[in-house]
């Protein structure tokens, strides 16, 4: 039996018909991976378990499939079809113990993930798959790295495949050697290495007014932290020469919308990368391989990806994505233009939406914590809708500008609570309510919300969305 | 000012833990702390990809468009998605392109090239960079100066006998040219 999903009716919400959109967009991406969840536990015991996404029972059925399938020798086409994303479908034996395993190396020497997870990118449901994004499954995530087939994705002109051979980077503008660099070229210069998240601004859009989404992922899944390597971007600066008034400069990246940002001198001489690996490999083509701008700390859409060009100017660009996107509409109807830091924000992971506590008893309350600004500071938890608060323990290293886990012991006693984290940073700022917030900012914007986030957790054990309530 | 050193004093230096100072690859006219990997772009690679326009004019290519022109390129390369009164077809992902002035300060603001954006110079910059969707990057500049003027005719920003070219373009007011303020935050001050 499948329990219905119920979500906000928003057809009379005051909001523009391009957040309408969004908003629907959002519903229906977590509306569909919900339903697949669902059905794949229809008469699964497992679904009482406190996770959204456990063993599905229909697995077990095809591998008894599978297995007689090796035994035809038909295995692997009908393996692969069947698999998780990013994983191959291999027979289970009874006992591991008793039979050899698989052959080293057999993989191509390019390993996969265990064939029993599922977890995966959830896309928002936009017109065009090729303008679209993805969210990362941050219930099940653990430490602070987001694995890099899992970092949400945002594109506005479809993932495009370039041959690094092919690629180049061209420095030109208000300088006094214009450059051009192939990817070897980049690699001979002194790199770096730097663990650090991204974020979109438009995480978190869905919940300005009311509680929307079901799940963390819907409403925090615009956030991923890798490790990036690169070429800090002050070295290139210097390599070609910067002109005096030279005070922005326009990254554009070689994909089917050129898409394009300004950023501030400042920021690209003080912590700027230009990134050919991440997690201890080249980029992701999603996440712009074979070369990306990180700006650390910046909204997600100013990391410029498949980076072809950065010209030198002493004015921004005013491009499209500065100017009609990433603002953030007032109430009088003013917008603020270049809000580029990413605030202190946090959630709790676990337990989070959609999840169900099988009883009461022992529960590790945990989650990530992060800003733009620094390194975070410290997390409170409350677990009696903010009447109290009690410091989180953090997991070292405490990264600038990086997610941070956190945990809190919680003995469940069983009956209703109202669970939230809110964290600061080492400027002293705090994680305001989104009360705060929308009282500054109105309700007309999408982007920037860094509020704090609650979940309620009901008698039955069952976990909800319960932001503004704390 | 040392312009090249011999292969074992940067050696030695590197050994001696002093910051990298590395020889040229480009020789005499190289600073002593450049390592000058890559090459010169010659003008004609940067032409190529040079294609932004900015608000004051500059990158704006030579040519021009009329409105008339531009309602034929509209009917053939943008309606599709952008809808014949450009209204916006939802189900092609294409947003209104025109209308929603006076929405901005209400509770259901209407964002669009006539009510919201603050510079001319960003329609003919987008629509060269990332349009049609289904084809982007195909138009000619004629053809987007010309859609540009049909969109700002129909927006009730020019009138239907102007030109734009890289003279006039910058020229035009949008209707929200001072509705940008800079970024004030963190506007939410709690500190401790």
């Amino acid at each position: 039996m499948t329990t219905e999903l119920n979500y906000p009716d928003i057809s009379d919400w005051d909001v523009d018909d391009g957040t309408r959109r969004q908003i629907e967009g959002m519903i229906e991406a977590e509306k569909r991976a919900l339903e697949a969840q669902r059905a794949e536990l229809e008469d699964c015991e497992c679904k009482e378990g406190m996770f959204p996404n456990p063993q599905p029972t229909r697995r077990s059925f095809f591998l008894a499939t599978a297995a007689a399938a090796a035994a035809a020798g038909t295995l692997p086409q009908l393996a692969r079809a069947e698999a998780p994303a990013g994983a191959i479908e291999f027979p289970v034996p009874e006992d591991p113990t008793k039979v050899q395993g698989r052959l080293t190396n057999d993989d191509g020497g390019y390993g996969t993930r265990s064939q029993f997870e599922t977890e995966a990118r959830w896309r928002f449901g936009t017109a065009t798959k090729e303008s679209s994004w993805t969210m990362t499954p941050l219930a099940s995530g653990l430490g602070i790295i987001t694995p890099s087939g899992l970092h949400f994705e945002r594109h506005h002109g479809g993932i495009p495949t370039i041959n690094p051979a092919n690629h180049s980077l061209i420095v030109h503008g208000m300088c006094d050697k214009p450059k051009k660099y192939t990817m070897a070229d980049l690699k001979r210069f002194p790199s770096v290495s730097r663990t650090m998240f991204i974020e979109c601004s438009g995480n978190g859009l869905t919940e300005f007014k009311q509680p929307t989404l079901k799940t963390v992922q819907g409403t925090h899944g615009l956030t991923s932290t890798s490790e990036w390597t690169g070429v800090p971007l002050s070295t290139i600066l210097s390599e070609v020469g910067i002109k005096d008034g030279a005070a922005w400069i326009l990254a554009e990246g070689a994909d089917a919308a050129v898409m394009t940002r300004s950023v501030p001198m400042d920021k690209a001489w003080s912590d700027a990368i230009i990134a050919y690996g991440q997690n201890g490999e080249a980029l992701r083509p999603e996440q712009g391989y074979p070369l990306r701008l990180l700006l650390p700390g910046y909204e997600g859409n100013t990391h410029i990806k498949w980076l072809r060009r950065l010209e030198i100017s002493d004015k921004p660009f005013m491009t499209r994505e500065e100017t009609s996107k990433y603002t953030d509409l007032l109430a009088d109807g003013k917008a603020r233009q270049f809000s580029m830091t990413m605030e202190a924000k946090s959630v709790i992971t676990f337990p989070s939406g959609d999840m169900k506590l099988p009883g009461p008893g022992f529960y590790e309350i945990t989650g990530l914590a992060w800003s733009g600004r620094g390194a975070i500071r410290d997390v409170e938890v409350t677990v009696d809708g903010g009447k109290t608060w009690n410091l989180a323990s953090l997991q070292g290293p405490v990264l600038p500008i990086c997610h941070t886990r956190f945990r809190f012991p919680w003995v469940w006693d069983g009956k209703p609570a109202l669970i939230a984290c809110r964290c600061s940073d080492e400027t002293g700022y705090v994680q305001p309510t989104i009360a705060d917030i929308t009282a500054v900012r109105g309700l007309n914007s999408v982007y920037h919300l860094n509020g704090i986030m609650a979940w309620a957790i009901g008698a039955d054990g069952s976990v909800t969305n319960a932001a503004h309530q704390v | 000012m040392l312009k090249k050193r011999s292969t074992p004093q940067v050696f030695l230096a590197l050994l001696a833990g002093v910051s990298i100072v590395a020889v040229s690859a480009l020789g005499n006219d190289a600073r002593a702390d450049e390592l000058g990997f890559g090459t010169t772009p010659t003008k004609e690679e940067i032409a190529k990809i040079d294609i932004d326009a900015m608000p004051d004019g500059r990158g704006l290519p030579e040519g021009s468009g009329t409105v008339a022109k531009g309602k034929e390129v509209f009917a053939e390369k943008c309606a599709a998605c952008h809808g014949e009164n450009l209204e916006g077809i939802k189900e092609a992902g294409g947003d209104k392109l025109i209308g929603g002035r006076g929405t901005l300060n209400t509770a259901k603001p209407v964002k669009t090239i006539e009510s919201y954006w603050p510079y001319a110079s960003t329609v003919f910059d987008y629509v060269k960079r990332a349009m049609p969707f289904n084809e982007p990057g195909s138009l000619t500049d004629e053809e987007i100066y010309s859609v540009t003027a049909y969109i700002l005719n129909r927006a009730n920003i020019i009138k239907e006998d102007e030109v734009m070219n890289a003279e006039t373009l910058p020229k035009v007011e949008m209707p929200n040219k001072d509705g940008f303020i800079p970024d004030p935050r963190p506007d939410v001050r709690h500190y401790r």
